[in-house]
C-alpha cells in the first residue's frame, strides 16, 4: 500500500475519503513553566476509504489513531494541529474550507461516536434533543421527521422503550445503552462517514458484544462508511473491511481484514495478532491448599450492600487461581477480604492450617509478609516521592532488617529478575514507562518472599504487547520463586494464558469453580456461557456466531 | 420541579438556620471570652466601683451567660437589638438607614463587578494562553495582593484630589437625588468593584474552562455548531451552577470589603458603624452588627448552594 | 540545588524583594537614618535629599518609620502565620488519619468558624480583648488556622486513600511511617504554597486591622497603621499614606511570586532532574 503515498493529487472516482500525506503536530506545555514544545503525532500517513466501507484503525496508545480519525472532520483536540497533507472528502479538500467549511461538514457529512458516551452527552439536555440537534442544525429534516428517524434508529439499535427513551436525561440511562444512543445520534443526520472512536472499550465484555452487533447491523443497513478506531484487533476484525495498523504515528501495515489477521506481513502486526498466545501448561493441585477462603460473606456500608456471598476458594502452592468477572461481580472485594482490608462478616480465611485474623491490625508481620499485592494502576501504587531503590528496598528493611550494601545488592538482584537494570535504582516512578512501573511493583512484592501474590487487574491498564510481557514475566517468576498467584481479571484471554484453576464470579457469588480445563469445557452454566461467548475471537464471522448461540441476555440491557 | 429537589432545598435552608443559631452563640461567646470582667475591660482600670456596678447592671452581667444569651436572642428575633452603650440610642433604629446605605453601595458594586468579571473571564478563556489571558491573569494576581485601602486611596488621590472628578468623601443624606447619590458613591463603589473583580474573574475563568474542556462540548463542536451556539446551548447551562457559586462567594467577600471601604470614604454604612463601636468597645452594637454581617454571609452561601442544586440536572431529573 | 541562572525572572524578582524587606526588618536600627519616634522636621514635608520619602503627619522621617514598620509588620505576620500553620496542619493531618468523632468534631467546629467572615469575627473578638501584640497574634493565628486545617485535611484525606498508602498499610507499617514517609512528602507541595498565601493574608489582615485602628497601637506603627496616620493628608494631595500601602502590596506580590515558583518546583516528581 506504499503506492498511495506517491500517487499524484487528483480526484478519484468512488472514493469517499482520501487522506494524503497527513502530518499532525501538537504543542505541549510541560509543567513547571518550561518552554512549550512541539511534537509530531502523525507522520505522513495516507489512507483512502470507499463509500459504504469500514476501515479499522488499530494501534496502541500514542499510535495517533484517534488523531487521524478526527482529522477527517478537520478537528484537533487540545493543541493539536494538522500541519501538512490533504484530507479530500467527497471530492474536496476540507482543510481548505476554513471554519465555515468544517461546520457544514461536521454533523452532516461526518459524525462522531466517542469512547465514553456518558461524558459525551450533555447532562443538561434530554437525549432526543441531542440526537436530532445536528439534523435540525443542518436543516436536512424537520423536527418531526428527525424524531421519527431517531425512534426508528433506537429500535434498530435494540434500545429498550425506543419511543420514550429520548425523553430521558443521559444520567438516567446505562453506559451500554448510551453508547447505542450515541450511535443513533451519529446516524440520525444520515452522514456519509462515521468515526467510531473506541466505542466499546469502556463497556463490560458481555455488554460490548451487544453494542458491537448493533453498530455492525446499523452500518450494514444504512450503507454508511466508517472509520473504526480501537486497540483491540479481535473487535475490529468483526466490523471492518480493511484494517490499518499504526504505531507511533506512522503506518505499519494496511490490508484487507482477512490478510491482516491471517497473514500479517509486518512483525509488529504479527505480534499484535498473536498477543494472547501464551502457552501455559495447567498444573494439577497438590494434596493440600495453603490458603482457603471458607464461606466468606462481606458487605460495605455497615452490612447494607452485600458484595460477597458465601464465597469459598482454595489456592495451592506455586499455582495460579484466576478470579474472573465483570465490574460489580465482587472479585476485587474478594482480594480485600483476603488481605484483611475488608473484614468479612461471616466465614474465614485459613492460611497454613490456621485462621488468619479478620482485620489487618490482628495479623502479625509474618502473615502480612506472606500475602503481597499488586495493583491495577501502578502509577498510584508507588509513592511518587520515593525512588525505585526505596520502593523495592523497604520490604527488605521492614521484613528482613536488611540494610546498606546488603539491601542494595538484593534490590539489584530483584531489578535483574524483572528484566530491568541496576540503572533504575535512583529513578522516580514518574520517570518510568507504564510497563516498567508495573515491573517495579512486582519486584516490591517479590522482595517480601511471599507465598501468595494477589494481582488485581494488573494488566488491564496496559497496552496489549506490554501486558503480554508482564504476563510472561509473572509466569517465569512463578517457576523461579514458586509463588502462587490470585489473579483477578475481567479478561478471559488473560485467564487462559496464566491460570491453573478458575473461579467465575457473578454478582458476589462464585458461579463456577475448578481446574482451568474443566471450567473452560462444556457443559456451561448460563453465565459462564455468556461470558465465554462474549470474548471477541480473532476470526471473521465470530460476532454473528456468538450472537446466534447465546442463551442469556447480558446485564447491560 | 420535583419533590426530592424541594426536600434538598428545605434541608439546606434548615441547615442554614441551624448554622445561624450556632453563629449567634459563637458571636455571643466571642464577646464573653475575656478572662476578667467585661465591665472592667470596657471602663479601664480607673473605673470607680459605682460606675462598674452600674455597667454590670446595664449589661445584665449579674445573670449567668446563658440567660443573657437567650435574652439577647429573644430580642434579636423580635427585632429588638438593644441599646448602644456609648450613645444610649436604639440599635435597630440606627442600623436601619445604615443597612440601606450599605446595601445600596454593595448593590451597585455588584451590578458593575458581576457582568465585568464574567465578560473578562470569558475573554480570558476565549484567548487562553494568549497575551490577553496572561495580562488579565497577571493583573488579577497583582490586585489580589493589594490591600483595600491602597486601591481606595489611589482612587481618592487621583479622582478626587488631582483631577477632582468625584468627591473623596461620600456624604449621603436624606432628600438627595438619585444622581447626587450615585456621584457620592462613585469612588467607593469602584473601589469595592476592584476589590472583588480580580478574584471573581479568576474563578469564573476556571469554572468556564472546566466546562469548555468537557467531552460534551467537543461533541457539540463535532456536530458543526458555531462557537457561539456551543457556548450558548452546551457550555452555558452547565456553567450556571459554578458561576452562581463564584458570584455568591465573592459577594460574601464583598461584604467584608465594605467594612474597609466605608471607613476610607467615611460612608455612613454598617461597616463604619461596626468599626466605630469596636473602638468604643460598645459590645451590644458589635454583637448586633456582627450577627447581621454573618447572616448576610450565610444567606449568600445558602443561595449559592440552592443555585447549584437547582442547576444540577441529575438532581432535577432523578433516575 | 539552586541554580540562579535557571530561575524564572519573576521568581528572582520576588526573592530579591522579599529578601530586601526581611533585611530591612532585621537591621532596622542600623539602616534607618532616624529614630522611629524622632521628630525631624515639619509636618508632611515633601520628598527631599534629607528625607527621601518626606515626613509624616507629626514631622517624623517617613523612610525611617517605614523601615521600623517593616519590622513590626513582618514580626507579627510571621508569628501569626507560624501559629495558624502549625495549629491548622497538625489538627488537619490528625483529623484525616484518625478520622471518627475526632475528625467530625473538629471539622464541624471549623465549618462554624468559617461561616463568619474572618474580619467580622476578628472585630467582634477584638471589641472586648485588650489590644496588645499577643492578642493580635493569637486572634489572627487562630482565625486563620481554619483555612490551613481545611486544606491539610483535604490533602491528607486524598493521599490517605491512594494505593501506595494502602500498600504500606498492607505491609504492616505503623502510623508514624504512614504520616511522615508516605503522606507528608506528597502533601508538602500544596502546603508550602499555602504557607506563602497564608503569610500574605496575615500581612493584609494585620494591615487592615491597624488601618481600622484595632491592630498595632501608637506610638508603634506597622504599615497599615502608618496609612491610618497619614490618610488625612490625601485630601490635601499629600501622598504619604500611599507609600506604606504600596509597600504592603509590593511585599504581597513578591511573596506570591516566590510561592508560585516554589509550588512549580516542588510539584516535579522527577527529583528535579527535569
Amino acid at each position: 500500500m506504499a503506492d498511495t503515498k506517491t500517487k499524484p493529487v487528483q480526484p478519484k472516482q468512488g472514493l469517499l475519503l482520501d487522506i494524503r500525506n497527513l502530518r499532525i503536530e501538537a504543542t505541549v506545555y510541560p509543567p513547571g513553566g518550561e518552554a512549550p514544545k512541539t511534537i509530531t503525532l502523525v507522520h505522513d500517513v495516507s489512507l483512502t476509504l470507499e463509500k459504504g466501507k469500514v476501515l479499522g484503525l488499530i494501534g496502541e496508545s500514542g499510535a495517533g489513531k484517534s488523531t487521524i480519525g478526527l482529522s477527517s472532520m478537520g478537528y484537533g483536540r487540545g493543541g493539536v494541529r494538522i500541519t501538512g497533507g490533504e484530507v479530500i472528502f467527497n471530492g474536496r479538500d476540507i482543510l481548505k474550507g476554513g471554519k465555515e467549511g468544517f461546520r457544514k461538514l461536521r454533523g452532516r457529512e461526518v459524525c462522531y461516536v466517542a469512547q465514553s458516551a456518558a461524558a459525551a452527552f450533555n447532562p443538561a439536555h434530554r437525549l432526543m434533543d441531542q440526537v436530532v440537534e445536528a439534523t435540525l442544525l443542518h436543516g436536512t429534516a424537520t423536527r418531526a421527521e428527525a424524531e421519527k428517524r431517531a425512534v426508528a434508529l433506537f429500535k434498530k439499535l435494540s434500545l429498550p422503550n425506543p419511543e420514550t427513551i429520548g425523553e430521558r436525561f443521559p444520567h438516567q440511562v446505562s453506559g451500554g445503552q448510551l453508547q447505542r444512543v450515541m450511535t443513533a445520534m451519529a446516524l440520525c443526520s444520515e452522514p456519509d462517514l462515521i468515526v467510531f472512536d473506541e466505542p466499546t472499550t469502556a463497556l463490560d465484555v458481555t455488554t460490548q458484544i451487544d453494542v458491537l452487533a448493533a453498530i455492525k447491523d446499523a452500518i450494514r443497513d444504512t450503507h454508511v462508511a466508517a472509520l473504526y478506531i480501537t486497540h483491540d484487533l479481535a473487535v475490529v476484525a468483526q466490523v471492518s473491511d480493511e484494517i490499518m495498523v499504526l504505531r507511533h504515528g506512522r503506518l505499519v501495515e494496511w490490508g484487507g481484514t482477512r490478510q491482516i489477521i491471517k497473514e500479517p506481513r509486518q512483525e509488529y502486526t504479527n505480534a499484535l495478532v498473536s498477543v494472547h498466545e501464551i502457552e501455559h501448561q495447567e498444573q494439577k493441585p497438590s494434596a493440600t491448599p495453603f490458603l482457603s477462603v471458607k464461606n466468606v460473606t462481606a458487605a460495605y456500608g455497615g452490612g447494607h450492600v452485600k458484595v460477597l456471598k458465601n464465597v469459598s476458594v482454595d489456592i495451592y502452592p506455586g499455582q495460579t487461581l484466576a478470579v474472573v468477572g465483570e465490574s460489580g461481580s465482587g472479585k476485587s472485594t474478594l482480594a480485600r477480604a483476603i488481605t484483611g482490608l475488608l473484614p468479612p462478616e461471616q466465614g474465614s480465611v485459613v492460611f497454613d492450617g490456621r485462621t488468619l485474623g479478620n482485620r489487618l491490625s490482628d495479623r502479625p508481620k509474618e502473615d502480612l509478609r506472606q500475602l503481597q499485592m499488586i495493583y491495577q494502576m501502578a502509577d498510584v501504587a508507588m509513592n511518587p516521592r520515593q525512588t525505585v531503590g526505596t520502593i523495592i528496598g523497604r520490604p527488605l528493611e521492614f521484613y528482613f532488617g536488611m540494610n546498606g550494601r546488603e539491601r542494595d545488592r538484593r534490590v539489584t538482584e530483584l531489578l535483574d529478575e524483572i528484566e530491568m537494570g541496576k540503572g533504575f535504582i535512583d529513578r522516580y516512578p514518574a520517570e518510568l514507562s507504564g510497563g516498567q512501573k508495573q515491573r517495579v511493583c512486582i519486584a516490591r512484592s517479590l522482595a517480601a518472599k511471599p507465598k501468595l501474590i494477589i494481582c488485581d487487574e494488573v494488566t488491564s491498564a496496559l497496552d496489549p504487547l506490554v501486558a503480554n510481557g508482564i504476563l510472561k514475566l509473572l509466569l517465569n517468576l512463578q517457576q523461579v520463586e514458586k509463588v502462587a498467584y490470585l489473579f483477578i481479571t475481567h479478561d478471559l484471554a488473560t485467564v487462559k494464558s496464566i491460570a491453573d484453576s478458575i473461579a467465575v464470579m457473578y454478582r458476589g457469588e462464585v458461579v463456577r469453580y475448578g481446574l482451568k480445563s474443566k471450567v473452560l469445557a462444556p457443559p456451561f452454566d448460563a453465565y459462564t456461557d455468556l461470558l465465554l461467548s462474549s470474548v471477541p475471537q480473532m476470526e471473521i464471522g465470530w460476532l454473528e456466531k456468538a450472537i446466534r448461540g447465546r442463551r442469556m441476555a447480558s446485564a447491560g440491557n | 420541579m420535583s419533590s426530592p429537589i424541594l426536600k434538598l432545598i428545605a434541608q439546606r435552608i434548615a441547615l442554614g438556620i441551624l448554622l445561624l443559631l450556632a453563629v449567634s452563640v459563637l458571636i455571643f461567646a466571642g464577646t464573653q471570652i475575656l478572662p476578667g470582667d467585661v465591665a472592667q475591660a470596657i471602663l479601664g482600670q480607673s473605673a470607680t466601683p459605682e460606675s462598674l456596678a452600674n455597667l454590670r447592671e446595664q449589661l445584665g452581667l449579674n445573670q449567668p451567660a446563658y440567660i443573657r444569651y437567650f435574652h439577647w436572642l429573644g430580642g434579636v428575633l423580635t427585632g429588638d437589638l438593644g441599646t448602644a452603650m456609648s450613645s444610649g440610642q436604639d440599635i435597630a433604629t440606627s442600623i436601619k438607614e445604615r443597612l440601606w446605605n450599605t446595601l445600596f453601595l454593595a448593590f451597585w458594586a455588584a451590578i458593575v463587578a458581576i457582568p465585568l468579571a464574567i465578560t473578562l473571564g470569558l475573554i480570558a478563556v476565549r484567548y487562553r494562553n494568549g497575551w490577553v489571558d496572561k495580562l488579565i491573569s497577571g493583573v488579577a494576581l497583582a490586585s489580589t495582593s493589594f490591600p483595600e485601602f491602597f486601591i481606595g486611596y489611589l482612587l481618592v488621590y487621583f479622582f478626587a484630589v488631582k483631577w477632582q472628578i468625584f468627591p473623596g468623601i461620600s456624604t449621603v443624606y436624606d432628600g438627595m437625588s438619585f444622581l447626587e447619590r450615585m456621584q457620592a458613591i462613585a469612588l467607593p463603589a469602584t473601589a469595592l468593584t476592584l476589590v472583588v473583580l480580580a478574584h471573581m474573574m479568576r474563578m469564573t475563568r476556571a469554572a468556564i474552562l472546566n466546562v469548555m474542556q468537557s467531552a460534551y462540548v467537543e461533541t457539540a463542536e463535532l456536530k458543526g455548531l458555531s462557537a457561539f451556539n456551543v457556548i450558548r446551548k452546551h457550555a452555558f447551562p452547565n456553567a450556571i451552577a459554578p458561576i452562581i457559586n463564584v458570584i455568591m462567594l465573592n459577594l460574601a467577600y464583598l461584604i467584608v470589603g465594605v467594612v474597609v471601604v466605608e471607613v476610607i470614604f467615611v460612608y455612613p454604612g454598617m461597616g463604619q458603624y461596626l468599626v466605630d463601636h469596636v473602638t468604643k468597645r460598645d459590645v451590644p452594637v458589635v454583637q448586633a452588627v456582627g450577627l447581621i454581617f454573618a447572616a448576610v454571609y450565610i444567606s449568600l452561601n445558602i443561595i449559592a448552594d440552592i443555585g447549584a442544586i437547582v442547576a444540577n440536572p441529575r438532581l432535577r431529573h432523578p433516575k | 540545588m539552586l541554580d540562579i541562572k535557571r530561575m524564572p525572572i519573576p521568581a528572582l524578582i520576588g526573592i530579591v524583594l522579599t529578601a530586601l524587606f526581611v533585611l530591612a526588618a532585621f537591621f532596622a536600627p542600623w539602616i534607618a537614618p532616624h529614630g522611629n519616634g524622632e521628630i525631624v522636621g515639619d509636618v508632611w514635608e515633601p520628598m527631599s535629599a534629607t528625607h527621601w520619602l518626606g515626613t509624616d503627619n507629626l514631622g517624623r522621617d517617613l523612610l525611617s518609620r517605614m523601615i521600623y514598620g517593616a519590622r513590626i509588620t513582618l514580626f507579627i505576620a510571621v508569628l501569626a502565620t507560624a501559629l495558624s500553620f502549625s495549629l491548622g496542619a497538625i489538627l488537619g493531618f490528625s483529623a484525616a488519619v484518625f478520622g471518627g468523632w475526632y475528625d467530625t468534631l473538629l471539622s464541624r467546629l471549623v465549618d462554624l468558624l468559617m461561616s463568619i467572615p474572618t474580619l467580622i469575627m476578628g472585630l467582634v473578638v477584638l471589641s472586648v480583648l485588650p489590644t496588645n501584640l499577643v492578642t493580635l497574634i493569637l486572634v489572627m493565628g487562630v482565625l486563620d488556622s481554619t483555612r490551613v486545617y481545611r486544606l491539610s485535611r483535604a490533602v491528607a484525606v486524598d493521599i490517605n486513600i491512594m494505593d501506595y498508602v494502602e500498600a504500606a498499610k498492607l505491609r504492616g507499617e505503623g502510623e508514624g511511617w504512614i504520616i511522615f514517609r508516605e503522606i507528608l512528602p506528597n502533601a508538602l507541595s500544596p502546603l508550602i504554597s499555602e504557607l506563602g498565601l497564608r503569610f500574605i493574608y496575615a500581612v493584609l489582615f494585620l494591615s487592615t486591622l491597624s488601618f481600622l485602628g484595632l491592630g498595632v497601637q501608637p506610638p508603634d506603627a506597622d504599615w497599615g497603621g502608618m496609612v491610618k496616620e497619614n490618610k488625612d493628608g490625601i485630601v490635601f494631595g499629600i501622598a504619604a499614606a500611599l507609600i506604606p500601602a504600596a509597600a504592603i502590596a509590593l511585599l504581597a506580590i513578591s511573596v506570591n511570586l516566590v510561592a508560585d515558583w516554589v509550588l512549580n518546583r516542588t510539584t516535579s516528581l522527577k527529583g528535579g532532574r527535569g
